[in-house]
């Protein structure tokens, strides 16, 4: 009868819990009115009370006890002398601040002396750690198993390898199950389990791949008995080749992507120069011009609409596009009109004018790097294969090519473009036939300085914003455009994404800075052989 | 032939600035030496070596006038070869610190003890003697700017390109100047200087001569330039300036005349660069820099290129004018810098020199015009006429 009871109650307990899994659905959180009360009871007493207080903590299924329970094992958890409160600390000293377990909420802070260090002993310890495996990689939770097996697999202490094959027996997710595998894998590899174990163990480490699978078998080879010790090498070197091209693979996206910067820089650049055969030096500071009007568009979000500010940089490009290209038209309307056929005279006085932007900038928005933050979709990064790829990055290469197709769109399909196309092949032939060159000239001055402002605010999510920006670009993107030739936009693009490739393939060998220099040497070299660069106008109208 | 090329170039303007120069070489030294402190005509000790590298910087400015304004190149990179005078004037200087140097190593300099060097890097033999120095201060700048002009001019690389690589080859010499593994002291260059040829490098003495050096110096390099412009290759530059093509089409190897006055420019900058060091007493990569270079054109454009006496006026002015407002203005100084730059090239394109050739020509006119003069044009005017600002070749 007395059995019957037990087993009717056993039932009702599993029922209430099954209700309890469905109607709170992920992790039960439990009152903290109920919780505390089985927190505070882990102090008192002997180890064995402390045994039957976590596992009255494991019945509530509350993730919240995870932390508590882990720090209870490194012989971090203190519990106050009057007031008998298990607590976490903060600090260290002769005052430690107090923090609820529970609440996470600050307790304020009390003398050394008040509290007492909860203790443990290694017998506990295993039962903390079986414990923190019920709550984890037993749990209901598919994603708290998987959340769990990896951070077995990252810390691979051997300790967790029981827990990890009660995890294995009553596993059913697929997916779940390899991590939970591999991570078996790479604790077998680390104890001195039988070679039958450790040789099976072996391909699903190296299937982890990459750097991860490198150290892991490196250091396996270490103390691997004799007759497995090829076989790791094998894998070893197997990865290694991997490795190698995948590295060279990465050095290629980096290559693209600062290939993809300096096209951003230099297009604009390439189309005044080819246009109107004028250096103007003033481009970088256009460039920096929409990295702060970025920045200013971020801080007006910021004060008055928060939630806007994922589409920040959306609102910051046609704002960036039209401050810079109204100040390319007056630049070219107010002083480069005036110096026609005179490129040397022009590039002092763009000069000239950079040198006045940047000192307005530092006026006004101070000398120091404003910080430009990057919108959700841009921040973080993600693996390909063996390429770690950040998103910033890749939307900026993206968007390089966004801003070059549809310049090339612009050139070729727009009457604009066809007049600007005339005047750079021949400026007086263009004139003849009733094309308006000074307009010509003034669009272009304004739609180069447009697409260098567009540059900036895509620089401003990779580079700091400050008075200088532009005079860290300013010299490479003569070298695209020097390098490339005017007048064809198709070389400048190769011309930036060779540079860019270039340089990324000569740093791991030379360093950054010799890298950089062999290219300007190799630049310079260059235009020796092509003085007019890579892809040069032909025809009578280029011997000036 | 030379005595010739001399008194040619002895035409009065030159003879005045060099007697001038040779005055200012003599006055100041003596003014600061001599007076007794508190003389109203005494210098103070602080603006000797002031006041001497103002006299290097229109010796830079000199040499860059040199290429721009009488042959036509714009040399962005002209700070690169007064940076490597001033490197090879720097290692002598290193040199003579010998064991009176923080780790006290008679032979290395403080850096490579402190990089853990174990011995000389080989470009560093000879720079013990002042001579050596004295003639790498002149060969190292001749030859990069041979070589470098050799290939750019061979290929007939002008304009703006010419401009943009020589912008490269100052900024690749930056870059490469800031590493340590080069010996040049990496980031913080060659500083902490004793003594030059024995007397202590701060001693006033010391800088009064240098101040005479260097003004003895500019005397030469203005004789130099103004033999070389005077002659029938000065010539022959100012058609290349001028027209490129049709001095080709003329039979003249305008690549050798570039390279000429290229390579004469280079050396009287690396003297320059020689003599700016031990009375700044450091020099670092900074010096590099592709600003600097562009600076030193504006100085040469607002004295008046294509004039021997523009560039010093300009170097100077602008120089005095950078002195007084980075000290009491510094916010202002880059404004004043960047305008200086746009109003020379719309509204001064000769420059202060041209503006009063300007008003001396209307003002002869003027007299002319009282007397009913002839029909002929005055001298002034056809040397007004002569335009020294580079055409576009179209």
């Amino acid at each position: 009868m007395i059995g019957a009871a037990m087993t009717f109650s056993r039932l009702l307990a599993t029922l209430v819990v099954l209700l309890g899994a469905l109607l709170v659905p992920a992790h039960a959180q439990t009152a903290d009115t109920t919780l505390s009360p089985l927190v505070d009871a882990l102090a008192p007493g002997s180890f064995k009370d402390r045994e039957t207080a976590i596992a009255a903590l494991v019945a509530t299924e509350d993730l919240r006890v995870v932390p508590l329970l882990q720090t209870l094992a490194d012989g971090d958890l203190y519990v106050g002398k009057t007031d008998a409160k298990v607590v976490f600390i903060t600090g260290s000293g002769a005052t430690l601040g107090r923090i609820d377990p529970v609440t996470a909420a600050e307790l304020g802070e009390v003398p050394k002396a008040d509290l007492e260090k909860v203790k443990v002993n290694n017998g506990l310890r295993r039962v903390i750690r079986t414990a923190i495996g019920q709550l984890t990689l037993l749990s209901d939770d598919p994603a708290t198993r998987r959340s769990a097996a990896q951070s077995i697999l990252r810390d691979a202490d051997p300790a967790n390898l029981e827990l990890l094959d009660s995890g294995i027996s009553a596993e059913a997710d697929p997916a779940i199950l390899q991590v939970m595998q591999t991570a078996r894998a790479v604790l077998t590899l680390k104890t001195d389990a039988t070679l039958e174990d450790k040789t099976a163990a072996l391909p699903l480490v190296s299937a982890i791949g990459g750097r991860d699978a490198l150290t892991l078998l490196t250091a396996a080879l270490a103390n691997a008995p004799d007759e497995l010790k090829p076989a790791i090498q094998a894998s070893i070197d197997g990865l290694a080749r991997d490795r190698a091209v995948w590295d060279a693979a990465q050095n290629v996206w980096y290559g693209i992507s600062l290939g993809s910067v300096l096209l951003l820089a230099a297009i604009g650049l390439a189309i005044t120069f080819g246009v109107m055969g004028v250096i103007n030096m003033a481009h970088g500071e256009m460039v920096m011009l929409g990295a702060y009007t970025t920045f200013v568009v971020q801080e007006t979000i910021r004060r008055y609409s928060p939630e806007l500010f994922d589409y920040s940089l959306a609102i910051a490009l046609p704002l960036a596009f039209l401050i810079t290209a109204l100040i390319g038209i007056a630049i070219e309307r107010g002083i480069i009109r005036w110096l026609y056929g005179r490129a040397l005279e022009t590039l002092l006085a763009t000069w000239g004018i950079s040198l006045i932007l940047q000192q307005s900038v530092r006026s006004i928005f101070g000398p120091t790097n404003r910080l430009v933050g990057n919108p959700s979709w841009m921040s973080g990064s993600f693996d390909l294969g063996g390429l770690s790829i950040t998103w910033s990055r890749l939307w900026i290469v993206i968007f390089a090519l966004v801003v070059f197709v549809t310049l090339l769109l612009v050139l070729k399909r727009t009457a604009l473009g066809l007049q600007m196309r005339a005047v750079t092949q021949n400026r007086r032939m263009a004139s003849a036939m009733g094309i308006r060159t000074p307009f010509v000239d003034a669009m272009t001055f304004g739609l180069g300085s447009g697409v260098a402002g567009l540059a900036g605010v895509a620089l401003s999510q990779i580079d700091n914003v400050s008075p200088n920006l532009g005079q860290g670009y300013i010299i490479d993107s003569f070298m695209v455009v020097v390098f490339g030739g005017v007048g064809n936009l198709w070389g400048t693009f190769v011309g930036a994404l060779t540079l860019g490739i270039a340089n990324k393939f000569l740093e791991p060998y030379v360093g950054a800075v010799l890298g950089k220099i062999l290219i300007l040497v190799l630049i310079i070299l260059f235009i020796q052989r092509r003085p007019r660069g890579l892809f040069a106008l032909k025809g009578r109208s280029v011997e000036a | 032939m030379l005595t010739q090329a001399l008194f040619r170039a002895l035409d009065k303007k030159a003879i005045w600035l060099v007697a001038i120069l040779i005055a200012v070489a003599v006055l100041v030294p003596a003014s600061n030496l001599l007076l007794p402190n508190g003389h109203p005509l005494r210098l103070p000790n602080y603006a000797v070596p002031l006041f001497g590298k103002y006299l290097t910087f229109a010796m830079l400015a000199l040499a860059l006038d040199l290429v721009w304004g009488y042959c036509g190149i714009l040399s962005l990179g002209h700070g690169a070869f007064f940076a490597i005078g001033g490197y090879a004037m720097g290692m002598y200087l290193m040199r003579q610190i010998g064991n009176r140097g923080v780790y006290a190593n008679p032979i290395l300099p403080d850096f490579m003890v402190f990089l853990n060097w174990k011995e000389l890097p080989w470009y560093w033999y000879g720079f013990d003697n002042f001579w050596f120095a004295m003639l790498m201060v002149m060969l190292v700048p001749a030859l990069l700017a041979f070589v470098f002009g050799f290939l750019a001019f061979r290929s007939r690389v002008t304009g703006v390109y010419l401009s943009i690589i020589t912008q490269a080859m100052t900024y690749a010499l930056l870059l490469a100047f800031f590493r340590n593994d080069m010996g040049f002291g990496g980031n913080n260059g060659l500083t902490d200087f004793k003594e030059i040829l024995g007397a202590p490098i701060s001693a006033d003495t010391t800088r009064a001569a240098l101040f005479a050096a260097s003004a003895i110096a500019l005397a030469l390099a203005i004789l130099v330039c103004s033999m070389v412009v005077n002659s029938k290759l000065g010539k022959v530059m100012i058609a290349v300036r001028d027209a490129e093509s049709r001095t080709r089409f003329l039979g003249y190897r305008v690549e050798y005349v570039k390279l000429f006055a290229f390579v004469v420019s280079a050396v009287i900058a690396g003297i320059a660069g020689a003599l700016y060091v031990p009375q700044v007493g450091i020099i670092n990569p900074g010096e590099f820099e592709p600003s600097n270079s562009i600076e030193v054109v504006i100085w040469t454009a607002v004295g008046g290129r294509g004039t021997i006496i523009g560039p010093i006026i300009g170097a100077i002015l602008v120089n005095v004018g950078k002195s007084y407002f980075t000290g009491a203005f510094p916010e202002f100084w880059l404004f004043a810098l960047g305008a200086l730059f746009v109003v020379t090239t719309l509204f001064l394109p000769k420059g202060i020199v041209g503006l009063i050739g300007q008003y001396r020509s209307l003002t002869t006119r003027r007299e002319q015009h009282d007397r009913s003069a002839p029909a002929a044009p005055s001298p002034a005017e056809v040397e007004s006429s002569a335009d020294p600002q580079p055409k576009p070749a179209e």
